[in-house]
């Protein structure tokens, strides 16, 4: 190796150990905060302390109803990720399986709605949902509702185009063994499809989950009222109080971090999968 | 009749499949675009509200907070996306060679920041930034400062720390994009430039950018979209403060319904701005992704 390339490779291991330092130090600080008093972490402190259940006994103790929120981002996660491996994978298989020229076109209608930003929805879906409020039969997806916030998710065209995408890997001598064998479409789709695509289930499970887990801004317009709010609406609200408790709401942080993050270290390849759209397998 | 084509039966139930998904989206999406376009005429406070024609347009050529907020948005556009997007191909080639040790360790590290949610790494960035936070702190340590920075409240620093605070997000996801699609680049290719003494800047402008051309093209339009549609950050960062000097567009939308009088057309109108940016953008994108082919 000549005098030049070894400097660029130890440039490299310089350059990428900075990049990493600077990755992981917003996460070392958000435990290092969660574990200190305020005062401390103001002073800049740098080691754990001690004080992270007086910062849990605190958080919960406080009126930010922070269990609650917890509740709520779970069900709504929970929820959503169920319906929509159902709803989204159901039509992504077919739009695959049951190819047809009329079918194609709406599948290329559907994959426009990708480029229509939230910020153009955001007003008519406002007063949508506010209509809903007023129809008995509706009331459960009306504004303030856990319904209102699941039900936008549960169809999405990323999830539409990843399951037709993967389905594509799908051996379809399995759908015509199944129809000689008498199974019923739906049962070839819930009983063979289902089982057989378990990993592509997997990566779109994580990033359903994680989107909906994290989702800001459709929760801080459709639920107003203090019991329905998620956990990031509860934590933005702790980050704008005036004289921030940094040890408090480090902790709040960390506790809302903690799902995503062991979903990451488990699932590390679904998850880079689900990202990126693509699986192999 | 050729062979594909399905009987039937199998046509109804193959409908069956996608029609809860496309009620969804019609409802959600389609329906709601579609009414947002005619909202956009209507003046007025909140249900009272009259066909004004192009009156909510014209409003915008005057209105001097939704210039600020378009100029932010662009501003965050054409510095973010291009130090990002360098950054994140800088960082995958590295990656990419065979011979790096922890490879997936640092992998790990610079892909961690997508795990957290927008809110969370908003509101850790805001503390990290503030008056007598850390990173002051460090800067003062190191004496490249003798005062504080005013992050939070100082119009040029706000911005800065937004810019910092996306790329830290989201240069580990765009690398991701990047790895993949080096992996698919035969190892052969890179040798054999090395062998014919290729420095390493050359084989990553005449083969590795190449390469990933529509990749990048891809990752470049999504973040397009993601920017000019950028909220989550400066709602909790810098509240689009000071003086709106971070405000967004999309935060000026959810101003207009939420903190003034809502004035439903005007917003819309507002939002219409975004559609056209990202439509526009989008295909100029695509064309120049296509010239250099």
């Amino acid at each position: 190796m000549s005098k030049k390339s070894r400097v660029m490779n130890v440039l490299q291991y310089v350059v990428l150990t900075i990049l990493s330092i600077i990755s992981i130090f917003p996460f070392f600080w958000m435990i290092i905060a969660a574990t200190n008093k305020s005062v401390d972490v103001t002073k800049g402190t740098m080691v754990p302390g001690t004080y992270l259940l007086e910062n849990i006994k605190n958080l919960m103790g406080s009126d930010l109803q922070y269990l609650t929120a917890f509740k709520n981002s779970l069900i709504i996660a929970v929820v959503t990720t169920a319906l929509a491996m159902v709803v989204s994978s159901a039509a992504g298989y077919a739009f695959e399986v049951y190819k047809s020229k009329a079918r194609d076109r709406v599948f290329s209608i559907v994959l426009l709605s990708m480029m229509v930003p939230f910020a153009a929805l955001m007003v008519p879906l406002f007063r949508l949902f506010s209509k809903f409020n007023n129809i008995p039969v509706l009331k459960w997806i009306g504004l303030n509702s856990t319904g209102s916030v699941i039900i936008i998710a549960v169809a999405t065209a990323f999830l539409i185009f990843f399951f037709r995408q993967n389905t594509k890997t799908f051996p379809r001598e399995l759908i015509e063994a199944s129809r000689i064998d008498g199974l019923g479409e739906f049962k070839i789709f819930t009983k063979i499809y289902m089982p057989t695509m378990k990993s592509t289930y997997a990566a779109a499970v994580v990033v359903t989950f994680m989107a909906s887990w994290n989702n800001y801004l459709w929760p801080l317009i459709a639920l107003q009222s203090e019991e329905k709010r998620t956990l990031p609406l509860v934590i933005s609200a702790m980050g704008s109080s005036y004289t921030p408790d940094y040890g408090m709401i480090m902790t709040a942080v960390v506790i809302a971090t903690l799902p995503t993050a062991i979903i990451f270290f488990i699932m590390q390849k679904q998850f880079v999968a689900g990202m990126t759209g693509s699986v192999k397998g | 009749m050729n062979k594909h084509s399905v009987s039937n039966r199998l046509n109804r139930r193959a409908w069956l499949f996608i029609v809860p998904s496309l009620v969804l989206l019609v409802s959600f999406v389609f329906y709601p675009m579609i009414q947002a376009f005619f909202t956009s005429f209507q003046t007025g406070i909140a249900n009272n509200t009259e066909f004004g024609g192009l009156a909510n347009y014209q409003r915008l050529i005057t209105d001097s907070t939704f210039k600020k907020a378009l100029f932010n948005t662009v501003l965050f556009l054409i510095i973010q996306v291009p130090v990002m997007i360098l950054l994140a191909l800088i960082i995958s080639s590295m990656l990419n060679n065979k011979k790096l040790k922890c490879r997936g360790l640092f992998r790990t590290a610079i892909f961690l920041p997508c795990v957290t949610s927008l809110v969370a790494y908003s509101i850790i960035f805001k503390s990290l930034f503030a008056n007598d936070g850390f990173i002051n702190g460090l800067l003062m340590n190191l004496h490249v400062i003798g005062e504080p920075i005013n992050w939070l409240t100082n119009a040029t620093f706000a911005r800065i720390l937004i810019i910092i605070a996306i790329t830290w997000r989201w240069t580990g996801y765009n690398m991701i994009f990047y790895l993949s699609g080096l992996q698919s680049i035969d190892d052969s290719i890179y040798e054999a430039s090395s062998i014919d003494g290729a420095s390493a800047f050359q084989k990553f402008r005449y083969m590795t950018l190449p390469l990933l051309k529509p990749i990048i093209l891809f990752t470049t339009i999504n973040s397009t979209i993601g920017t000019l549609q950028l909220f989550d950050e400066t709602m909790n960062i810098t509240q689009g403060g000071p003086a709106n000097t971070t405000i967004t567009i999309s935060q000026y939308i959810y101003n207009l319904l939420f903190k003034y009088q809502p004035n439903f057309g005007y917003a819309a109108a507002v939002s219409y701005v975004i559609v056209v940016l990202i439509v526009v953008l989008s295909f100029i994108q695509m064309k120049v992704g296509d010239r250099n082919e």
